[in-house]
């Protein structure tokens, strides 16, 4: 009996370990700023997937947070504060971005938060932000509840005034990609697949609804787990649909694959996605194939604004191993939201930082508001970003390039 | 256009890569009683070392044709090496410990090897781009079967005949098959039961090592954490077939690849079903499938029953 009751347990263990995604290892946050001389020191903190399959998003996130916070260190911007990141994994995992969340508010030295990456992770941290009216920027989160509640399509209503985001929503980026998707590539059959997570699930529905309201056919809709790649069996469902496009709601280390088996069984139609696939190891995961495949991401590109030049080369000069990727400048705007917070904050206290610190910090940073990396940066009666500039991206030789910009309006 | 012959081939691929691990999680228990959780680890070790005899050491540029052997000899001395260091320094000292000891060792260094290519093989933090054979897709009929997977299709075969030949007819597979039945009489005939464990430690981790190879020809990227969730699944292939039975670890996984892939393809098409039917639950249908194997035959489908030891 003894055999047989080790199989039942270890059945057991391996059917709860298949809920358990990534497993990483903990990056101890970078001590990226110099060392202070006597004034005070504010601590920025940074949430984002420092491992696993979305670090290189969550790695550009923190560099160019830390790139923010030396270049106000450099300036000496708020005179007598030294600034400097304190960047946690959350491991893409809502439970890890709430005990970051709490770990950041614990040290008193903590004046506000940059990101997470995921909207499935805010909404772990928001409460326990807005409990201790610390103020939390997110350069990427796209989900349209986390500022505008959720019933957002109804009746808008904030849930916490102490989150903020320099990122567009995805009830913005949806219509914004379906309208391209069905007046400019002039595609009407659509197969929209999600990964069931906050924020695909979100683009697809606000994808499927424009779709659909301009007049486009949705084929067939699929979901898919985030765990494996292999997609055969999605990629001969769409091949059968006659879709002559997909429109996947989700990030790149699934999208990638997924489009490359999509075309492997034969479809040769492009797919789309939101800024979660707009990364640079897209193309590489989704092959030759994916030339003409599409991504939305909030904002103009950063590389072709004249703000970002600067931002682009400081980055190079800092010497940081890896990509600002898609959120790079976002982040730093973020921090640097942060940044003039503080220096408001310490200006109308003559000087020193006052003691509520926290509550006068999130209620400056409504009023916010700077010529940043992205562009003109300030944050409305919601906390989103008044900036509502999209752009279309396809893959041309294996990397993403810009190929229209635009301004969503209803 | 019927979808079905297609959908079968991508479920037979898929289960035959499940079956090629399943073969070592299934050896392992069957003379050890020993549960390898970080057999999913060694599939990955394997992958990552063809993957290191195609970028760093074979010359830009050469030929799949010349590479792939060279690389397949890699992908299984790499996952050979781990597997035997694996079974000398944490199972080995184990041996005698109460049976959740080691169990708990194996899920150690499932995720100690993880991290451990995570961190120290360059650029390994996100997916790296797996060489691909030329050439292709081929058709028959209405299935299209691409070029990366006729490795698959010809290795799985020819493994499973290889190893069926090896544990029946030579002296080192008949000592296997004598230790699994009873290790101290097997040990009392002149047997090496030490020896014996190596070899079904080095033949899984040489089977998962081609699986890894097939793997990375099949979806063109490999990562650190490719052998977690394909070595849970091949572990249930291997329960499924019969935890011990090397053929039952073929068919489990087989079983098992196309009951995820008809899930996905067709139980959204029964009414009132739609919710259910969609890859993100191909999962626990395949779970549904193992549960329901079990309630009728808890020795896996061609497990024998055996009597429990005193």
């Amino acid at each position: 009996m003894r055999q047989r009751s080790l199989i039942a347990i270890t059945a057991a263990l391996a059917a709860g370990a298949l809920t358990l995604t990534a497993c990483g290892s903990r990056d101890s946050g970078d001590k990226g700023s110099d060392s202070d001389n006597g004034g005070s020191t504010v601590v920025i903190g940074v949430d984002a997937p420092l491992t696993g399959d979305l670090s290189a998003m969550g790695l550009g996130i923190k560099n160019s947070a830390d790139l923010a916070v030396r270049n106000a260190n450099k300036q000496k911007l708020v005179k007598g504060v030294t600034f400097k990141i304190e960047a946690l994994d959350d491991q893409k995992q809502p439970s890890q971005g709430q005990q970051n969340a709490t770990k950041l508010v614990a040290d008193s030295n903590v004046l506000g938060v940059v990101g997470p990456l995921n909207s499935s992770v805010a909404e772990s941290m928001q409460k326990v932000f807005d409990d201790a009216k610390l103020v939390e920027v997110s350069p990427a989160n796209t989900g349209p509840a986390l500022t505008q509640g959720a019933n957002w399509q109804t009746k808008k209503v904030r849930p916490y005034k102490s989150y903020f985001r320099t990122a567009t929503t995805d009830a913005i980026q949806g219509p914004f990609a379906a309208q391209y998707v069905f007046n400019t590539a002039k595609k009407k059959k659509v197969f929209v697949i999600d990964d069931k997570k906050t924020y695909g699930a979100g683009l697809a529905g606000t994808f499927t609804e424009e779709f659909k309201k301009l007049g486009g056919k949705v084929v067939g809709t699929e979901h898919i787990n985030p765990d494996t790649t292999d997609f055969s069996a999605v990629a001969t469902k769409v091949k059968n649909s006659g879709a002559d496009v997909v429109y996947y709601g989700g990030e790149y280390p699934q999208a990638g694959p997924l489009s490359k088996q999509i075309k492997a069984a034969g479809a040769k139609i492009p797919l789309v996605g939101g800024d979660g696939i707009n990364d640079a190891t897209y193309g590489k995961l989704a092959g030759p194939e994916a030339t003409g495949d599409l991504a939305t991401s909030v904002g103009a590109p950063v590389e072709s604004l004249p703000s970002a030049k600067q931002f682009v080369s400081d980055y190079k000069a800092a010497g940081y191993k890896d990509e600002f990727s898609a959120y790079g400048g976002y982040s730093y705007d973020s921090a640097w939201a942060i940044i003039e917070a503080v220096k408001k904050v310490v200006e109308d206290n003559g000087g020193k930082l006052p003691s509520d610190a926290r509550a006068k910090v999130t209620a400056a940073m409504q009023n916010v508001s700077f010529d940043g990396v992205t562009g003109k940066v300030s944050f409305d009666e919601f906390g989103d970003a008044t900036n509502k500039q999209l752009t279309v991206y396809a893959v041309k030789n294996g990397a993403f390039t810009a190929v229209k910009s635009g301004t969503f309006t209803g | 256009m019927n979808e079905l012959p297609q959908q079968l081939v991508n479920g037979l691929l898929l289960g035959s890569m499940y079956g090629l691990v399943a073969i070592g999680y299934t050896m392992v228990y069957g003379i050890v009683q020993l549960i390898n959780f970080a057999h999913g680890e060694i599939f990955m070790t394997g992958a990552f070392g063809a993957l290191t005899v195609y970028a760093y050491i074979l010359p830009d540029g050469t030929s799949m044709w010349v590479a792939l052997p060279l690389m397949l000899i890699g992908a299984v001395l790499v996952a050979v090496l781990v597997a035997v260091g694996a079974e000398r320094f944490a199972y080995r000292p184990l041996r005698t410990a109460p049976r959740l000891a080691p169990l708990i060792t194996a899920i150690g260094l499932s995720l100690a090897l993880q991290q451990a290519v995570w961190a120290w093989y360059p650029e390994a933090k996100s997916a790296r781009t797996f060489p691909q054979i030329n050439g292709g897709p081929f058709h028959l009929g209405s299935v299209t079967i691409q070029t990366g997977d006729v490795f698959l299709i010809i290795a799985a075969p020819i493994s499973m005949a290889v190893l069926a030949y090896f544990v029946m007819k030579t002296r080192t597979g008949r000592g296997m098959q004598a230790t699994a039945q009873d290790p101290d009489t097997a040990k009392l005939m002149g047997i090496d039961t030490d020896r014996i464990i190596v070899v079904a430690f080095a033949l899984g981790a040489a089977f998962a090592a081609i699986g890894g190879v097939a793997y990375g020809l099949k979806y063109g990227q490999i990562d650190f954490r490719m052998g977690f969730i394909l070595g849970l699944k091949a572990f249930t292939a291997a329960v499924l077939g019969g935890i011990g039975n090397i053929y039952g670890a073929m068919i489990g996984g087989v079983v098992l690849g196309v009951a995820e892939t008809l899930a996905t393809a067709y139980i959204a098409d029964i009414p009132g079903m739609d919710k259910f039917g969609s890859q993100s639950w191909a999962d626990v249908w395949a779970f549904v499938l193992l549960i329901l194997v079990l309630l009728f035959r808890p020795q896996g489908l061609l497990g024998e029953r055996v009597a429990d030891r005193a």
